[in-house]
């Protein structure tokens, strides 16, 4: 590769009809829960994780329905389950955490 | 026995007439279509029961044996004769009434007013009243025989202050989600989005619409207003919104966009008022005596409200307010106000 000595920025706009839901949908089959999501914001606010290491099962959601890898901030997840209690949508978050460390066949 | 004038044929003044007949008075309908029922003559299904809008018509109509309908006929003038009104039509009948209900509900947001939608420029753009009449069974070229994405745009001229209508609609939001899954139960392959600024969802068994179009239906909400819509070579139609949940820009190529056009003040309404001196409110909806108790009253003796005229509302919120209406009248001109 040439160096030309400048570089082209990358477009951060994401397409929605040509991201990979591969890893959204493993997820859904194991915690169908995922899907009533509606990014109040009560998972993040709650998490004793959240304020050092960035962790929000919000944005772990949003980042699986664009087709983004959670693998990271999934790390971050201490599984205290408050976040669990908060949900006003009575989402079972532990249980979506655990099964994406299921799907990515890290932590048991 | 008195007659009362009830200007607008649609679901307000079909329910006003009848509960009027039977509390003894002789309603006349002034409609300026060539039929009953307005807007939701042309709907297919109403929520949140999914009820057929032309059943709920024919219910409506069937009250009205022995009422009086003018079609195709506006109202030239009107002025205070006496203790009633002198309300002379365009097809050189003139009613003496003694109480007057306007009726005359709202108009659609004009959407190809909004260009960056491309409404009537590209082929497959079409607006919630269009797809609703293509649901009831009307053939639209506009529609893809299997679309593989579908998107939806909430507030297309609702709550824009630049196209100057600073209202919700209120019944937008779940018109797009029944609609959304209405397509997803046509065509169970297709994607479904839904692009809004807020979900408002208000009423009883809306929130449950919501769950269901996430949950059973698996339809995509995203938080962004839609900036811009382009048409790609092979005619799709390509979005341009901001993710705002994450903060990033997005694109979609959707083989439809629907338009969730707003409701707005209807001009008819506003030269009516200015017949009758009756106030026109700052949103050029009718201006009601108050907006909590006495919706159905306007500042002149004997001129009552139903319905859209005074702002958006939903189909249950217009019935009641005829039957609310159907009573003041009934009280004005027994001398019980």
């Amino acid at each position: 590769m040439i160096d030309f000595g400048f570089g082209l920025s990358r477009s951060s706009s994401v397409k929605l009809d040509e991201v990979d839901l591969g890893l959204y949908h493993k997820l859904e089959a194991l915690e169908p829960g995922v899907r009533v999501c509606m990014s109040c914001g009560s998972c993040t606010s709650t998490c004793t994780a959240g304020p050092w290491s960035g962790m929000s099962v919000r944005k772990l959601i949003l980042n699986l329905q664009r087709g983004k890898d959670v693998e990271k901030m999934l790390s971050c997840c201490m599984l205290c389950g408050k976040c669990t209690m908060v949900c006003p949508r009575g989402i079972n978050t532990r249980h979506l955490i655990l099964s994406l460390c299921r799907i990515y066949g890290k932590k048991q | 026995m008195e007659k009362i004038a009830i200007i607008g044929g649609g679901i307000a003044g079909m329910e006003a007439a009848r509960r009027l007949l039977q509390l003894g008075h002789e309603p006349v309908i002034v409609e300026k279509s060539d039929h009953l029922g307005g807007h939701v003559a042309g709907w297919y299904k109403l929520f949140p029961d999914m009820m057929s809008a032309r059943e709920l018509v024919e219910q409506l109509a069937a009250g009205l044996d022995g009422v009086t309908v003018y079609y195709r006929t506006r109202v030239a003038n009107m002025n205070r004769l006496g203790s009633g009104y002198s309300v002379m039509l365009s097809n050189g009948v003139n009613l003496q009434c003694g109480a007057v209900l306007i009726s005359t509900g709202f108009r659609l947001f004009d959407a190809s007013r909004k260009e960056e939608y491309g409404y009537g420029v590209y082929d497959h753009v079409v607006t919630n009243s269009d797809l609703e009449a293509w649901l009831g069974g009307a053939p639209d070229y506009r529609i893809p025989d299997n679309p593989a994405s579908v998107a939806f745009v909430h507030c297309v001229g609702s709550r824009d202050l630049k196209a100057g209508n600073p209202q919700c609609s209120k019944v937008c939001c779940m018109t797009a989600i029944k609609q959304a899954i209405e397509m997803k139960e046509k065509f169970p392959q297709a994607d479904i989005w839904c692009f809004y600024m807020d979900l408002r969802l208000f009423g009883k068994k809306y929130e449950d619409f919501y769950i269901a179009a996430q949950r059973d239906h698996g339809i995509h909400f995203v938080r962004g207003r839609v900036s811009e819509v382009s048409e790609d070579i092979d005619g799709r139609v390509v979005l341009k919104a901001e993710d705002t949940l994450a903060g990033t820009p997005v694109k979609l190529s959707a083989d439809l966009l629907v338009l969730m056009s707003g409701m707005l003040c209807n001009e008819d309404t506003q030269s009516l008022a200015r017949m009758v001196r009756a106030d026109v409110d700052s949103d050029g909806f009718m201006r009601s005596r108050d907006n909590i108790y006495r919706i159905n009253e306007s500042n002149r003796p004997g001129i009552f409200f139903a319905g859209a005229c005074t702002g958006t509302k939903t189909v249950p919120e217009t019935v009641g307010e005829a039957r609310a209406a159907a009573l003041d009248i009934h009280n004005y001109l027994s001398g019980n106000d």
